[in-house]
């Protein structure tokens, strides 16, 4: 057990040392975010007209930013642990007598670490597309968005742990990012779609985390009559149903923690079935 | 079967990558404080070898014990009681000298008191105490090769593995980690295994195993690996070599070889011989030498082949003593 502790926070230590260190990776941190909300923010709102005056989109399509910025993030940290094998650190990592559930947890941590800063980074912004978020919102949302990232860190951590050179990380991560994000509900709710592209978005843990996170804020902001309304006006439900189920927001986090268990086991399994 | 004094025990051990037999039916015995090398050409199976006995592969045969830890079973203790230097670089260059050697302490949880004083005594016996809070990028290779070389010793481990540990340094760097190896092994008594293709660095060594092709051709002291070769080697140059073989044969009872236009055979105690054999060798003698044999003679003449490709050319005999 004291072999996962400290395998979680030596290798998580040494990738906050390494995320000071480098720049360019801190500022991405910072950047990406304000990048995407002004984008999707200033464009957008000018070419839609707000739905019916009740929720606009660039409200609706907030929390799947919000998200989309933390998936970015949190893959892309599976990064480290090709660059590790390329420089030749992953050995001496592997050699040390560290549980390999702890060092998936740690190169997990500085991922998802990154991606919960930069989710609650956007939060900041909320007030000014018009949303105000909360203290009770925010407080729900932070474990949210902790268990979204870790689980999509936790993804990148296992892709990165398979994979032996920087580009073929970068090609299957760009491949799994263009279907994570189109079949999650970011842009268009998924229960409206045709049925196979509706099971693939079932499949896809980013749909429930974008599914809570979205009906925290917009709740927050409408409460429960927004949904009510939208229906009723022949809308859309926003809602991710599975087997005839509306999801709550605490099932949505269930099964996205469950998600990320299982790809934590996967990462864990990869990094004691190889050295070299 | 195994003993509680052996650091590393290795018993018909193979690794099979598809279709490449890696290693094949090796087995030996490292004392606990022994010197122990693995020579042999690229491509032998040491690093195999090496990531085996460091739960870093899994053999696909045989079994290995470090320190009487099984390597497959017991994989944590073997971690704890092994350190490595490995063959290509594994430092973070991110990170300061100092950085990379303290992670290594908090990884392997050496408490805070000994921790510094043992950083402290190895940053200076490898000469970077001064340089310890640059970033490792701001290195030159000896400086890198020599904090690994400190990281590897910082947890006191009973089998050190050094996997080539001077490749591709200077002279005079290989020496001075050569020293340092030799003073922590004075110091702490730990056993070494190491690999080279050096032969100088073989001579270290309190036995070696000579690999080829994945398998430990032989397995001795360097002393007596060179008495497989027969004696000391001696050189002739002549105008008639034809005459010259068979006269060594028939009346002296030689084996000679050609090279390069050198005639080679080997002879007991050669300095004694020589005088006399000088005095009764009927043709002119063009040049005369004699050497000891090294370990190079040892490998080409087990396997048949030099260790390095470009060996062929240093061994044409340099005469230790012309006459
Ligand atoms: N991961 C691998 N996959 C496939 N083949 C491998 C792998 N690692 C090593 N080999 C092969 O196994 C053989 C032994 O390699 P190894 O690295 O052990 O040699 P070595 O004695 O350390 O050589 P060198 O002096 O060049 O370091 C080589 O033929 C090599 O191509
Ligand atoms: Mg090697």
């Amino acid at each position: 057990m004291s072999e996962v502790f400290t395998g979680f926070w030596v290798v998580g230590y040494r990738e906050f040392l390494r995320l000071l260190r480098e720049r360019a990776r801190l500022a991405s941190a910072f950047v990406t975010p304000l990048l995407l909300l002004v984008i999707f923010g200033a464009g957008f709102n000018r070419i839609v007209a707000p739905l019916d005056g009740q929720v606009d989109l660039v409200q609706f399509m907030f929390p799947g930013i919000v998200c989309m910025s933390v998936l970015m993030t949190a893959l892309f940290s599976g990064l480290s642990v090709v660059w590790d094998r390329e420089v030749g650190f992953l050995k001496v990592v592997l050699v040390a007598p560290l549980s390999r559930v702890g060092i998936a947890l740690g190169k997990t941590a500085a991922g998802s670490g990154v991606g919960l800063f930069q989710g609650l980074l956007l939060m900041i912004l909320a007030p000014f597309i018009g949303l105000s978020i909360g203290l009770i919102a925010l407080v729900t949302l932070l474990p949210l968005l902790f268990v979204l990232a870790v689980t999509l860190s936790a993804i990148g951590i296992f892709v990165g742990s398979q994979m032996r050179s920087q580009q073929a990380f970068h090609g299957v991560v760009e491949i799994l990012i263009v279907p994570m994000v189109f079949f999650s509900g970011v842009f268009f709710p998924v229960d409206k779609v045709p049925t196979w592209l509706g099971i693939l978005a079932k499949l896809n843990p980013l749909t429930y985390g974008v599914d809570a996170i979205r009906q925290v804020i917009l709740n927050a902001r409408y409460s429960a009559s927004f949904e009510s309304t939208l229906s009723a006006k022949g809308g859309v439900d926003l809602g991710v149903t599975v087997f005839g189920h509306r999801m709550s927001v605490w099932e949505d986090a269930l099964v996205v923690s469950i998600f990320g268990l299982i790809v934590l086991v996967m990462a864990a399994r990869s990094f004691n079935r190889q050295g070299t | 079967m195994f003993h509680d004094m052996d650091a590393i025990v290795v018993e018909k051990l193979g690794k099979q990558f598809g279709k490449i037999s890696a290693v094949q039916d090796v087995s030996f015995t490292v004392h606990e404080g022994e010197l122990f090398g693995f020579l042999g050409p690229n491509g032998a199976g040491k690093t195999t070898t090496i990531n085996i006995l460091c739960t870093l592969l899994r053999p696909t045969s045989g079994q290995a014990r470090i320190n009487g830890f099984d390597v497959m079973q017991q994989r944590s203790q073997v971690r704890r009681s092994i350190g490595l230097v490995f063959q290509g670089p594994t430092l973070d260059e991110y990170l300061t000298g100092f950085e990379n050697l303290r992670f290594h302490a908090y990884a392997y949880s050496i408490p805070a008191p000994e921790r510094d004083e043992r950083m402290r005594e190895l940053l200076q016996l490898v000469e970077l105490w001064d340089r310890r809070n640059d970033r490792v990028r701001t290195y030159s290779g000896g400086m890198r090769r020599r904090l690994e070389l400190a990281r590897g010793l910082l947890t006191r481990p009973r089998v050190l593995f050094l996997d080539e540990p001077t490749l591709g340094l200077d002279p005079q760097t290989r020496r001075r980690i050569w020293e340092y190896i030799l003073e922590m092994r004075r110091r702490e008594g730990m056993a070494v295994f190491l690999t080279t293709h050096y032969l100088d660095e073989a001579e270290h060594c309190d036995r070696v195993g000579i690999i080829d092709h994945g398998s430990i051709v032989e397995l001795d002291t360097p002393d007596r690996l060179k008495d497989l070769i027969g004696g000391d080697i001696v050189s002739l140059r002549v105008e008639d070599e034809e005459r010259a073989l068979m006269e060594l044969r028939g009346r002296f009872g030689l084996e000679p070889a050609v090279f390069d236009n050198t005639i080679q055979f080997n002879v007991p105690h050669a300095d004694q011989f020589l005088p006399e054999f000088i005095r009764e060798f009927s043709l002119p003698l063009q040049a005369v030498s004699l050497r000891r044999p090294t370990l190079e003679d040892v490998f080409l003449k087990l396997t048949g082949h030099a260790i390095r490709d470009e060996a062929s050319a240093d061994s044409i005999p340099t005469p230790a003593r012309r006459l």
